[in-house]
């Protein structure tokens, strides 16, 4: 009697204990800080249900995107070819990957990106939602060539990181799943929203007579044109996240939006890119073809090449495009150029 | 046959009353469908040229986006049912095709919708929908937003692709930029009355034609594009557009 009184005695201490023993942690929730002209101008960022943005989770998420453990050689993080201070794009026209293989397109700025309402991510909107697309990258043999088998048993022997997914997602083995969401919350606090443009809106400074010309001139259906696509101080984006033939060539060798959709309609068309931080995310377009904003600024004024899927907002086509006079050509760059955030490139959240 | 004949009226008035219990609450649903004189308008016969305006221009459609405001469904009881302030249709994304308001009491209903957005509603920047589907109207011209906002390529006088954008704005005048001049293009459309009996659906039909005839027979060589700062162009876009739309069929 006395020893079954004992042992049912040990056996609610031992119940009491296991279920304490695998402690539940709670990671601390974290609220987007979202700036002023976004909050009045903009819809709610997205963030989707089943990934929360979490203190931890967004620690765990930026470790991983600055560490080479994701890729196959273990010498290539995301922030080989995202750096901070390239606005998290790359100052070369095509990135060398783990392997040193190159790619045929540009890498991309990362910010703002829980704004992109349609998610739809890469240059021709082939990856859904920043999850979705963490995936690609650390498997592509000309980009990380890592396996994600290799990196799970990497990840869940590592000395620090188990304990850290813990934190985040709870007791279990930490998966690839768990990284991609993982790194898809670092990257929603990516934001970018400090340009002189931005202080400009929110009367905080002043644009010399140039920059207010070359607004102008972006602004103005019968200049530039660059609003119907771009953004405007009422989409402060500078995008539209849609997909647009803006006339870089006659004939494709890269079918971008086609490709995806198999819609020969589509061919040629690419993801309208941010005009935020172009100082720091040189070379343009998807190839990375233009090394300048000079280049760029010719190419829409008397540079377009026409083809059956441009899109007509590319009006003058049949002229070579808008024909800016230099002075709007040069008060255009100009603006593009007061749409500069050092501040985000600087922050030290962002930075390794 | 007294009795008979109260009987009979009693009924008849019980049936009324029964009559008045099932005037129940219905869901009403529009639906914006488009055409060209007939054939069918949408993202499978956008990007060819198979279509010709009265003028005889031969045309394709790329995109074609607008924003109908106070649509709303008017009863003869004072039952006006808002059914929305303002709503962004895209033919080629497919977006905003359908709106739906449900309790709708059975009835007759007059359909009405203003076409883009009148003065009072037109404020720059105010829509983070539309802010975000880049439909402003620059600050320059007025701000607020487009009404429209369709592009498309034609055949020009050599048989060569050219580019329109047939977009419709509250008209600006600012050659003069110190004494801007303004006017509210938009304009209502009333498509009669409707009876209500069950849940239903209301088309409203836009015939993409008439936005090139009717009263003006518009010209796509010599009104192409950069249409929004000229006036005179609005007037006839709000021309035309005010036969545009139709009432289609009614499935209840
Ligand atoms: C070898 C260089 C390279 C590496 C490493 C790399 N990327 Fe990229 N990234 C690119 C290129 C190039 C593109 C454009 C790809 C395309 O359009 O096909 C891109 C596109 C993206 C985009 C789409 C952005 C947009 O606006 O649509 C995201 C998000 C992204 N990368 C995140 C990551 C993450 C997260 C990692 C690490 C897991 C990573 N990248 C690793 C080169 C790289
Ligand atoms: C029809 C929509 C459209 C219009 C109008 C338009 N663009 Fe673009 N823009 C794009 C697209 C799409 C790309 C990417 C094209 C590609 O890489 O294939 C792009 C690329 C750019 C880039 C390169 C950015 C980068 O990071 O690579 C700059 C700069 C730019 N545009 C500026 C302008 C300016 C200035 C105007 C007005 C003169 C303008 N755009 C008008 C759609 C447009």
């Amino acid at each position: 009697m006395k020893k079954g009184v004992l042992l049912g005695f040990l056996i609610m201490v031992l119940a009491a204990c296991s279920s304490n023993t695998p402690e539940e942690y709670e990671p601390i929730p974290y609220t987007l800080e979202i700036p002023t002209l976004f909050q009045q101008k903009l819809l709610p960022p997205v963030i989707p249900a089943n990934n929360p943005l979490t203190v931890e989770g967004i620690a765990l998420g930026k470790k991983l995107f600055f560490d080479n453990i994701l890729s196959g050689t273990r010498t290539q993080s995301c922030a080989h070819c995202h750096r901070p201070q390239d606005a998290f794009s790359h100052a070369f026209q095509f990135s060398p990957g783990a392997n040193g293989n190159l790619g045929t397109r540009n890498s991309m700025p990362l910010f703002n990106n829980a704004w992109n309402y349609d998610e739809l991510f890469t240059w021709d909107g082939k990856e859904f939602s920043l999850e979705g697309q963490a995936f690609e990258p650390v498997t592509n043999p000309i980009e990380m060539n890592g396996n994600w088998q290799d990196i799970e048993q990497l990840l869940n022997n590592h000395d620090s990181y188990p304990e850290l997914f813990r934190q985040v997602f709870g007791a279990g083995r930490i998966d690839s799943t768990m990284v991609v969401k993982a790194i898809a919350q670092f990257q929603r606090t990516l934001i970018s929203a400090n340009s002189k443009f931005d202080r400009y809106l929110l009367g905080q400074e002043t644009l010399t007579p140039e920059e207010l010309n070359g607004f102008n001139v972006f602004m103005d259906e019968a200049k530039g044109d660059c609003f119907h696509c771009h953004g405007s101080d009422n989409n402060p984006l500078w995008t539209d996240n849609q997909f647009h033939n803006n006339g870089l060539d006659a004939t494709f060798t890269d079918l971008g939006l086609g490709a995806v959709t198999g819609d020969p309609n589509d061919n040629g068309k690419f993801k309208t890119p941010t005009l935020r931080n172009l100082v720091y995310t040189s070379p343009y377009m998807h190839d990375g073809r233009f090394a300048t904003l000079d280049e760029v600024i010719d190419f829409y004024s008397e540079g377009l090449q026409n083809s059956s899927t441009i899109d007509p907002l590319m009006k003058n086509v049949n002229q070579g495009g808008v024909r800016l006079s230099a002075q709007d050509k040069s008060d255009l760059k100009a603006f593009l150029l007061t749409l500069t955030d050092p501040e985000f490139i600087r922050d030290p959240a962002f930075n390794r | 046959m007294r009795r008979i004949f109260t009987l009979f009226f009693m009924a008849i008035a019980f049936a009324n009353c029964n009559d008045l219990d099932a005037d129940n609450e219905a869901q009403v649903t529009i639906q914006f469908t488009h055409n060209w004189d007939g054939f069918v308008v949408d993202d499978t016969t956008f990007n060819s040229f198979q279509f010709q305006t009265a003028n005889g221009e031969n045309v394709s459609i790329e995109r074609l986006r607008y924003v109908v405001s106070q649509l709303e469904l008017v009863g003869n009881r004072n039952n006006n049912v808002l059914t929305q302030d303002y709503n962004l249709v895209d033919v080629g994304n497919g977006t905003g095709l359908q709106l739906s308001s449900s309790n709708v009491i059975t009835g007759d209903y007059q359909l009405r919708f203003r076409f883009g957005l009148a003065d009072a509603d037109n404020q720059d920047g105010v829509y983070q929908d539309l802010n975000v589907a880049s439909f402003n109207v620059p600050t320059m011209l007025g701000g607020g937003y487009h009404y429209m906002q369709f592009d498309g390529k034609y055949k020009d006088a050599n048989n060569q692709d050219a580019n329109f954008n047939y977009h419709v704005i509250r008209a600006a005048n600012v050659s003069n930029p110190s004494s801007p001049v303004f006017l509210d293009t938009s304009f209502t459309v009333d498509l009669g009355t409707i009876t209500i009996r069950n849940d239903a659906v209301i088309e409203v039909e836009m015939n993409v034609a008439e936005w090139f005839v009717n009263p003006n027979t518009w010209d796509l060589n010599v009104l192409n594009t950069v249409l929004m700062p000229n006036f005179n162009a609005q007037l006839l876009m709000s021309q035309n557009g005010k036969s545009v739309f139709s009432l289609g069929p009614v499935t209840q």
